[in-house]
């Protein structure tokens, strides 16, 4: 009997990994994949992307070696804690929420949240006062504007992507809308090209560069474009408690790349235009 | 069709590959979960009340609950449920956090369950008179075990077993959500990444068609080995 | 291990035992209705009838129900045809594809089962109850009926249990069910082991419902 235990007890004698906590070695980044144009996965398989282009950077800058890892965005920062990569950077916004399980490092691009429909959906014609809102104002004209979408969504079929902010703010504020989510910002993206649902939030950035190809050009985005409030404060590198030093290295890279203006570039490279914080 | 080839823009390398990782985490679970499933098998067996509690308590949840919540109970707990896992067998270091092996882990876990109930009826099935002459004749223990009992099971549980099979290859689908890049996983990214669903999905089909139409020859071609002689 | 959380999700979960339930239930009863159909078909004596359910079964049990599910509502929808069409109606709703999906997948399985029923029914017996007067149709009813029945009742129980936890997969097409919920839970409070003990304490609870209730009716049926 004993011996047969042993053999179960070997099966799961796989190799130690060290606790998770980055070792100083080598810095795996870990990253979706799947929402371009910050980060995407071309036809050959290979990563590309906004954010692939900045990290490439900024390790070179940090002079330490990395890789990167995917990750399902569903399972992102669980895989951080477990110790399958050492930060991510996949166009996570900054949240208290998130805030609350992992440290994240300074913002380096920030972009609005935009709601898109069918040209030929009666919605195509709505016009909001603003261009675009930030949801940490609490003035007049912003509140003014943020009633009208609520309104607007009131009832609508809004499709998001599961665990983001932009399911935060239609549970927040526009609890009255039909909301479904997705795994994958693709999904939503399908769903929203076949009709099942009216409307579509997501970052405006993703959403511009489906709007670009064959498939999605009979979308178009509506205004306002939102950010703050549930939206968070720009989108920064999520790393676990413990590793501090590790961030403070991320940390001035970042902030040198924003000073000399790369992080602009590459933004301008990939989303048409300046992003960066 | 062209988004089928092989090469760089082709999408058809990467779903061969998915093809042999499916093979490889259903070879590994089902390796996993045979291998987990006799110790069940003998506690089920045996007088102990307490084992045999302990047993039925594990088939039922496993066979009783989804799939796919075992599957985010591992996925999003890896490192604390497989640990508490492994404690429970007396190891307590800490353990890699892999996809592949938390995937073949989880449908292993699985096949251990249906396995235990499939062996369990194929040990109950033997005659009971084969160990009582096995005594009489001096056969004990370990050669009892290997030399009698143990090619019977195999002759009674092989139709079940090959069902068990057909059941893990078409669970492996389902750690499509844990990210590891197996057929349905790869089929899922390459029809967001294309817009062509239908195509990679029909394709999947296929892969998962071939799949299981080698592995039902492959078990008939078994089933009729082992039951030479056998009327 | 945090019991207060086991305890609230638990509640939140079972908010979504109706959608579960619903689709479960339509999805077996629709299933049931097509599977007759299918073994029909499979004994009928048309070669293109016979190769067409056979082919339906063997693509339906050969391939994994996610990419049937997959299938049904993101690789049709694709087509404009299709969203044209008058099946949009159905297809538009992930409810409907999901009943569609489970419902085929559990057609072909139950047509198996039936089938075997049917198969283990000694084929004398038609012949001798045709040659005490009996219609065809009688003999059916009276003789090979209850019997295929008895036969398949331990399978099906076990077909329905499968069921319970295939609705777990719909889910993944956004549909809000218990497992839907649970995922919400977990992805948002990262406590995926308790999440786990509430919703799996529900699916027991249903499996346990189930068993019980077909160990009943295999008693009526028995013929001790």
């Amino acid at each position: 009997m004993k011996k047969i235990y042993v053999i179960i007890a070997s099966l799961f004698f796989v190799p130690l990994s060290l606790f998770a906590k980055w070792d100083g070695g080598e810095v795996r980044i870990g990253t979706e994949g799947a929402y371009p144009p910050w980060n995407g996965t071309n036809a050959a398989g290979e990563l590309e992307g906004a954010e692939i282009d900045m990290a490439t950077e900024l390790c070179y800058r940090m002079g330490v070696k990395c890789s990167f890892v995917t990750q399902d965005w569903d399972g992102i920062i669980p895989a951080l804690l477990n110790g399958k990569y050492d930060v991510i950077i996949a166009g996570m916004s900054i949240t208290e929420e998130r805030m609350e399980k992992v440290d994240f490092s300074i913002g380096y691009m920030t972009d609005g949240a935009c709601l898109v429909v069918s040209k030929d959906s009666a919605l195509a014609a709505y016009q909001s006062d603003l261009e675009s809102i930030n949801l940490n104002n609490s003035d007049a004209a912003t509140s003014k504007v943020v009633g009208s979408v609520v309104a607007l969504l009131k009832g609508k079929k809004v499709g998001v992507q599961g665990g983001t902010i932009h399911q935060n703010f239609i549970e927040q504020y526009a609890s009255s809308a039909q909301l479904s989510t997705y795994s994958t910002q693709d999904d939503l993206n399908l769903d929203l090209g076949a009709g099942r649902i009216e409307v579509g939030l997501a970052d405006c950035g993703a959403f511009d560069d489906y709007m670009s190809k064959k498939e999605g050009n009979n979308l178009t985005s509506i205004s306002p474009s939102m950010g703050g409030g549930p939206f968070g404060d720009g989108v920064g590198g999520a790393f676990r408690k413990e590793d501090g030093d590790l961030r403070e290295m991320f940390n001035t890279a970042i902030k040198a790349a924003l000073a000399d203006g790369t992080i602009s570039t590459i933004a301008k490279k990939w989303f048409g235009r300046d992003i960066s914080m | 069709m062209e988004l089928l080839s092989f090469g760089d823009t082709g999408w058809g390398d990467e779903m061969l590959r998915a093809c042999f990782m499916t093979l490889a985490v259903s070879l590994c679970a089902m390796a996993f979960g045979l291998v987990l499933a006799i110790p069940f098998v003998l506690m089920k067996l045996s007088q102990s009340w307490i084992l045999k509690t302990f047993a039925n308590f594990f088939t039922t949840i496993v066979r009783g609950i989804p799939e796919l919540l075992i599957i985010y109970l591992f996925f999003f707990g890896s490192s604390a449920a497989i640990m508490y896992v492994a404690s429970i067998f007396g190891y307590d270091g800490y353990i890699e956090i892999n996809a592949f092996l938390v995937g073949a882990f989880c449908v292993g876990i699985i096949c251990a369950a249906y396995s235990t109930e499939v062996l369990r009826g194929a040990v109950k099935a033997i005659p009971k008179g084969q160990i009582e002459a096995s005594h009489a004749f001096g056969i004990r223990g370990s050669r009892m075990l290997f030399g009698v009992m143990i090619p019977q099971t195999l002759r009674i549980a092989l139709p079940g077993i090959g069902n068990i099979w057909q059941l893990v290859l078409k669970d492996t689908a389902l750690i499509s959500v844990t990210g590891l890049v197996e057929i349905m996983r790869q089929a899922h990214v390459a029809s967001g990444s294309t817009r062509n669903p239908f195509l990679f999905l029909v394709t999947a089909a296929i892969l998962y068609l071939i799949l299981t139409t080698i592995s039902n020859k492959f078990f008939q071609k078994a089933e009729t080995k082992y039951s030479k002689g056998f009327v | 291990m945090n019991f207060n959380l086991i305890y609230e999700s638990f509640f939140q979960i079972l908010k979504g035992l109706g959608t579960s339930l619903e689709i479960i239930f339509l999805s077996l009863m629709l299933g049931l209705i097509l599977s007759i159909f299918i073994v029909i078909m499979r004994l009928s004596k048309n070669m293109a009838l016979n190769t067409f359910s056979r082919s339906f079964v063997f693509v339906i049990r050969g391939t994994p129900l996610l990419v049937q599910i997959y299938f049904i509502y993101y690789g049709l929808a694709q087509f404009p045809a299709v969203r044209d069409s008058i099946v949009w109606i159905v297809l538009k709703e992930p409810f409907w594809c999901g009943v569609l999906a489970l419902t085929i997948n559990t057609a072909a399985y139950t047509s198996e089962i039936i089938r075997s029923g049917l198969n283990s029914i000694i084929k004398g017996q038609i012949e001798s109850a045709t040659a005490f007067g009996m219609t065809k149709f009688m003999a059916f009813k009276r003789i090979l009926l209850p019997q295929a029945i008895r036969q398949s009742i331990p399978a099906y129980s076990n077909e329905i249990i499968l069921m319970i936890k295939a609705s777990s997969l719909v889910s993944i097409i956004t549909i809000m069910e218990m497992t839907g919920i649970a995922r919400k839970i977990i992805s948002k409070t990262f406590a995926p082991i308790e999440v786990f003990i509430a919703a799996g304490i529900i699916y027991l609870i249903l499996n346990y419902l189930v068993t019980e209730i077909f160990k009943k009716i295999e008693k009526r049926y028995s013929i001790v």
